[in-house]
């Protein structure tokens, strides 16, 4: 009997870089964003619980493979010229992510507005994302789009790091994404090369910093005892 | 100065030249000018943010030639609050306080979008009872109601018809009067949450429904008799930002804007939600794409929601007792709320089940309000159709007890850049009717 056989139990199985202590599930892989620590926000000795030295992995869906089942693989096919290097999907609540490189991004959205087999004529806009902890993917930029003739909808994602926050302008395919490329601009400074006027739309021009970005500082709030303050939200014992 | 205010910093206009002219002729003005270099006529407007015929704290910029419109650009931002920041830092359930907030007249879709999107990600899409799911059909076609109501009459009051804007807020006042009946709150309810709806229908809430739909059945048609074939008020519609299909669909117009190019998109047929299959409605449309399709469009819309209304409250009157929240206690929200002598407040007969009976009672309780519950990783989007158009949710987690991300796409936000191409070319006083026909709601806008 080898090692591996001694090994019992669905914690322990599981392919090669799988993280350890988590319920093995079924996708061939997981992504891992980051570490959960603690569990009521109190760290050291105020701690009698032992609760604070709780540690667990930030797991994410992994990507899926082949077959996606449905028209996931219509879409997938008909996608297959735009990629000029690795991608892939995530399909999980029975919604499809494309994780789209940001050089192919332009590539995979006039493919996925023009092609008559894909036909996705609505974009619903940009949604920035921010995971401080996903190392070289810091930043990510979420497109939901929408295809009328077949009534279907994907989601394409493209990330970048924090150091270097650049990705291509979208709105020469979809113009409806001026200003949700100006918010996401605004609200988390990736810079949408090509954007005609990347300005900021709901903060002040003259605002100093992105304010959904995770690592933005939040304000505590002064009160008027003995020179009490409420520290900001996030450095409030809390549950994480 | 001793400190530097980052926030208020003054800037200086060194590029140009600058004329400072006030109440004089503008002729005079250009004659004065007309020797001097590089000065062209060139006159921007700006129209707001306090003005009361720009819907709210919209600022318009306009570039005007006379009384034409050359360029027109709008300013937003002047309602941003933040809200999609505040909910990173509440629990999923109190993320419904937050989101209610956004776009202020119709309240009970943005509550909606979201918790479909939570209960996505728990997964828990098939489990949510029937009844919370006919009252959410019920509460959202009120609110559209009351919200194309508002549209209507403000539409009406900027362009000078007062009597559309006077009955357009007495018949939504009783529609608030209904929520206030439901929910104990005219606005802002957060009544709607991940795993059902807060409480059950009040007794005797069915019958103020039917009322109010025999009611609306009289009162509707004073619009159409006001408004349809009215001529002052086709010569201001007709023919005023008009955007055709393929522009729609370009600059991501949904809802009314791309119904009135006579293209029948609705997510309730499309992609139903809540069970919008199993209601019998059309889906309305107008064929001039103009100001004038779209005040028809949401017209016979307020007709197509009193069906749906009158379906729901047959339905409701079937399900009495039936659970309105899932059965998962893990998720569904302990506490109930009951009407009291003096409004309504927190139910007597839970509080002295926790406090007085059990512990274990206590301790679920407490639990569930102070921690919540964990949504497990992953993002979802569950789009619905809001009386503007496609209002989604993308909702992010990353297995915590609070929301990672949660981004709005509102419709107002989307819809207002079509601003420049329907106003452009136009009079300035069409400009407001083309954003009145848009009918942007400023709090969904910022957000």
């Amino acid at each position: 009997m080898s090692d591996e056989d001694k090994t019992t139990g669905p914690e322990q199985s599981g392919p090669e870089g799988h993280v350890t202590g988590v319920p093995a599930t079924n996708d061939p892989e997981v992504k891992t964003v980051g570490t959960r620590t603690g569990m009521f926000g109190t760290h050291g000795t105020g701690d009698t619980s032992g609760f604070g030295g709780l540690v667990a992995p930030i797991v994410y869906p992994g990507s899926a493979e082949r077959p996606f089942g449905g028209w996931y693989d219509e879409v997938a096919d008909a996608l297959e010229p735009a990629f000029t290097a690795a991608w892939s999907v995530v399909v999980h609540r029975k919604e499809i992510t494309f994780h789209v490189r940001r050089e192919d991004l332009l590539a995979v959205m006039w493919l996925l507005r023009d092609d008559p087999k894909l036909r996705f004529e609505l974009c619903t806009g940009v949604s920035g994302v921010h995971y401080p902890d996903d190392d070289g993917a810091e930043l990510h930029a979420v497109y939901h789009l929408l295809s009328m003739t077949h009534n279907r909808r994907v989601r394409v994602e493209v990330s970048v790091p924090d150091a270097d926050p650049h990705l291509p302008s979208t709105i020469a395919v979809y113009p409806t994404n001026d200003w949700h490329e100006r918010e996401t601009y605004d609200m988390f400074g990736l810079i949408f090369d090509g954007h005609p006027a990347l300005t900021r739309i709901l903060m002040p021009d003259d605002w100093p910093g992105h304010p959904q970005r995770k690592d933005y500082p939040l304000g505590g709030i002064p009160v008027e005892y003995k020179g009490g303050t409420i520290p900001p939200p996030d450095e409030r014992r809390s549950y994480n | 100065m001793a400190t530097e205010d980052i926030y208020a910093g003054s800037t200086e206009t060194t590029d140009g030249k600058v004329f400072t002219v006030s109440g004089r002729d503008w002729d005079d003005i250009v004659e004065g000018l007309s020797g001097v270099d590089g000065v062209e006529e060139r006159v921007v407007v700006n129209m707001g943010p306090q003005h009361p015929s720009t819907h709210g704290v919209l600022r318009l910029i306009l570039e005007i030639d006379g009384e034409t419109v050359t360029e027109a650009r709008c300013g937003i931002g002047y309602l941003h609050t933040g809200i999609e920041k505040n909910i990173e830092y509440r629990s999923w359930v109190q993320g419904t306080t937050f989101v209610t907030r956004m776009d202020y007249l119709s309240p009970f879709y943005n509550e909606a979008t979201y918790c479909l999107g939570v209960e996505r990600l728990l997964d828990i899409e098939d489990d949510i009872p029937e009844k919370a799911s006919v009252m959410r059909v019920l509460l959202m076609e009120l609110n559209r109601l009351s919200s194309h109501l508002v549209c209507i009459a403000t539409g009406g009051m900027e362009i000078g018809a007062l009597t559309v804007m006077t009955i357009g807020f007495r018949e939504r006042e009783l529609v608030l009067d209904i929520f206030e009946l439901i929910t104990g709150l005219r606005m802002n309810h957060a009544f709607i949450r991940p795993g059902g709806v807060a409480q059950d229908l009040p007794v005797g809430a069915l019958d103020e429904i039917r009322a109010f739909i025999a009611l609306m059945k009289k009162r509707l048609p004073e619009y159409a008799a006001l408004c349809n074939a009215n001529p002052i008020f086709r010569g201001r519609l007709e023919g005023v930002g008009v955007l055709d299909l393929a522009g729609c669909l370009a600059l991501g117009m949904t809802g009314p804007v791309v119904r009135s190019t006579g293209y029948a998109w609705d997510l309730r047929k499309s992609e139903p939600y809540c069970g919008y299959e199993d209601y019998d409605f059309d889906v309305q449309t107008w064929d001039t794409s103009d100001s004038y399709g779209r005040f028809r469009v949401r017209l016979n819309e307020m007709w197509e929601s009193l069906r749906i209304i009158e379906q729901a409250a047959e339905r409701l009157a079937g399900l009495e007792g039936a659970p309105v929240m899932v059965a998962d206690k893990k998720i569904a929200w302990p506490s109930q709320l009951s009407i009291g002598s003096d409004g309504m407040g927190n139910s007597l007969d839970h509080i002295r089940h926790i406090m007085g009976e059990s512990m274990e009672g206590l301790i679920h309780h407490f639990k569930l309000v102070t921690e919540g519950f964990r949504v497990p990783a992953g993002q979802a989007y569950v789009p619905i159709e809001s009386p503007r158009g496609e209002l989604g949710a993308h909702v992010v987690s990353d297995g915590g007890t609070r929301p990672f991300r949660v981004h709005f796409r509102d419709p107002s936000f989307t819809n207002l850049q079509a601003t420049s191409v329907m106003s452009e070319g136009g009079q300035v006083a069409d400009v407001i009717v083309a954003i009145a026909s848009i009918d942007p709601v400023m709090g969904g806008v910022d957000r």
